[in-house]
């Protein structure tokens, strides 16, 4: 089956209120230009599930977000995520906070399809303040060093109504590879979802795909996807390595879009108004 | 060579020491001085240690902290290997801290309340996991009592009070080994463990460590100035790890 289809027929697939994942991780292989196409779409009251960078920030500062499920949000060099910060500080967006490690056991039960995982992640901190579903299960075993009747943190499974990855090569059917030093956890939020979403630098023929990407590359596979979208460029301000690499200038333009007295219009004027061609052509400029 | 050593290498070799006794496993130092202390321990007293690139490879080598094209990859770690090593005991990690006590708690998420942070800062990243799982020591380039805190706003790194309440099994992998400081060095070797002065570096006084705490730290009789960097250290400092000084950009003299 040939799944390919634009940013916006992705948009026209999701509904306000989802639970939606993104891939990547802070400023790596976000798959932007399907976050462009949400911020300029009618969506709104979304949970988004992410290892967050500007895909959260922007998705914050368009107030497409009601409740965020994150273990940090950050822009890589630009540290500290400017408007995600304007939206705590202000609380426009509410926070269910992680650890690093509890979100990709959170996917990977919700992938298995069971209701939690088990961890020793999350004893002893705030978790259990600032998340109050959060809860403990007694293990029925002996430890593998002897411990007895251990209490241990039940990791609840994130179910995502729809993931959004970049990859850096995929074929029209949704087989998809990475190329970059990481994966990050964009194979288990694709398995964590009902409907997944892959956007990719290039798309090449099944035949092209086996010829050029490493078999280690290809940890994605089609039975997890929904819709295709070529998007060369498609990460763009964050890196998609080898294709490109992060653009520090754009982010560093970014974080001064959160500066207040109208920062943020500006920005989406002279940036996000248009369609994906219009915001290729100006970064490019 | 300057004969004059300065705050910054004096740290370095602080974060070094912390790294001495950890055998084959993952020192994970974050931010300039702790990369460099990581890098000079393997290159002297720690051969067997294994360190990032900061990203997703190990790399092999005593070499420059920013001389990337230059590394040799031993082993590729992705971040999900990363929580492989930490949830099976072969990481010990140096974080920063926003917030620290006397207990060693950290705080890196929010200063104020957490639903409506006054100061929205990264988030808890992953320091439930590494204080629960690993050793964690922190680095603090800029000590003073807004950091030094009676109580953090956020527990994100557990502490030993934390780590105690939740019985000798749960916490049984909770290990604080040092706090360094641009002023000193600090460790919970203590009768309750709370926060002993360690060492202070030269040019610094158990007073002006103590300014710049919020809280009662356990300060024993003799407080030993923290270690200079041998000729040997000083020389792999300069020259081979980090030759750029960017040490001294993370910590400026105060001579």
């Amino acid at each position: 089956m040939d799944k390919r289809m634009t940013e916006d027929e992705v948009i026209s697939r999701l509904e306000s209120g989802m639970t939606i994942g993104i891939g990547g991780w802070a400023a790596r292989r976000k798959p932007m230009s399907i976050v462009r196409a949400i911020l300029r779409s009618d969506l709104t009251d979304l949970t988004i599930a992410s290892y967050g960078g500007p895909d959260v920030g922007m998705l914050c500062a368009s107030g497409k977000v009601s409740k965020l499920i994150s273990a940090f949000v950050s822009d890589d060099s630009v540290p500290l995520e400017p408007h995600y910060r304007v939206a705590r500080q202000t609380g426009t967006v509410t926070e269910r906070p992680m650890d690093e490690g509890m979100f990709l056991l959170a996917l990977q039960a919700a992938a298995w399809r069971v209701p939690f995982l088990p961890t020793r992640v999350g004893l002893g901190s705030d978790l259990f303040r600032d998340d109050p579903s959060l809860r403990t299960v007694t293990s029925p075993y002996p430890s593998p060093d002897g411990a007895t009747g251990e209490e241990l943190v039940a990791v609840q499974a994130l179910h995502l109504d729809a993931a959004i990855v970049h990859l850096n090569r995929a074929d029209e059917r949704g087989n998809a590879a990475f190329f970059g030093p990481d994966l990050y956890f964009d194979d288990l939020l694709l398995e964590a979802a009902t409907m997944g979403f892959v956007s990719c630098e290039k798309l090449l023929s099944t035949e092209q795909l086996a010829a050029e990407a490493p078999l280690h590359t290809r940890r994605t596979n089609r039975m997890f996807v929904t819709g295709v979208v070529e998007a060369p460029n498609g990460a763009h301000p964050t890196s998609c390595v080898p294709d490109h690499e992060t653009d520090d200038a754009f982010l560093r333009t970014y974080a001064g879009s959160a500066k207040g007295d109208g920062a943020w219009d500006q920005f989406v004027a002279d940036y996000l108004a248009g369609s994906e061609a219009d915001y290729q052509k100006a970064v490019t400029s | 060579m300057s004969q004059h050593i300065t705050r910054a290498e004096v740290c370095v070799v602080a974060v070094a020491e912390a790294f001495r006794d950890d055998g084959e496993i993952l020192a994970n130092p974050i931010g300039t001085i702790p990369m460099i202390g990581g890098r000079l321990a393997r290159a002297t007293f720690a051969p067997d240690l294994m360190m990032t690139d900061g990203e997703a490879r190990l790399i092999a080598g005593d070499v420059a902290v920013n001389g990337g094209d230059a590394w040799t990859t031993e082993a590729w770690n992705p971040y999900r290997r990363m929580f492989d090593l930490v949830w099976s005991g072969r990481r010990h990690v140096m974080m920063g801290a926003t917030q620290i006590d006397r207990f060693g708690n950290q705080n890196i998420a929010a200063l104020g309340p957490f639903d409506k942070p006054n100061v929205a800062l990264l988030g808890y990243r992953g320091a439930p996991g590494n204080t629960i799982n690993d050793k964690t020591s922190y680095w603090v380039p800029k000590q003073s009592g807004r950091v030094f805190v009676e109580a953090v706003d956020t527990v994100c790194g557990v502490g030993y009070d934390r780590a105690a309440a939740l019985g000798e099994h749960a916490a049984r992998f909770h290990c604080l080994p040092r706090v360094i400081s641009d002023l000193a060095v600090f460790d919970f070797e203590s009768d309750d463990h709370t926060m002993r002065l360690r060492s202070v570096h030269p040019g610094v006084t158990v007073d002006d460590v103590v300014a710049a705490t919020g809280f009662d730290l356990v300060i024993p009789d003799d407080v030993p100035e923290s270690r200079l960097p041998t000729a040997d250290e000083l020389e792999l400092i300069r020259e081979v790890i980090d030759p750029e000084a960017m040490r001294e950009k993370e910590v400026p003299d105060p001579s």
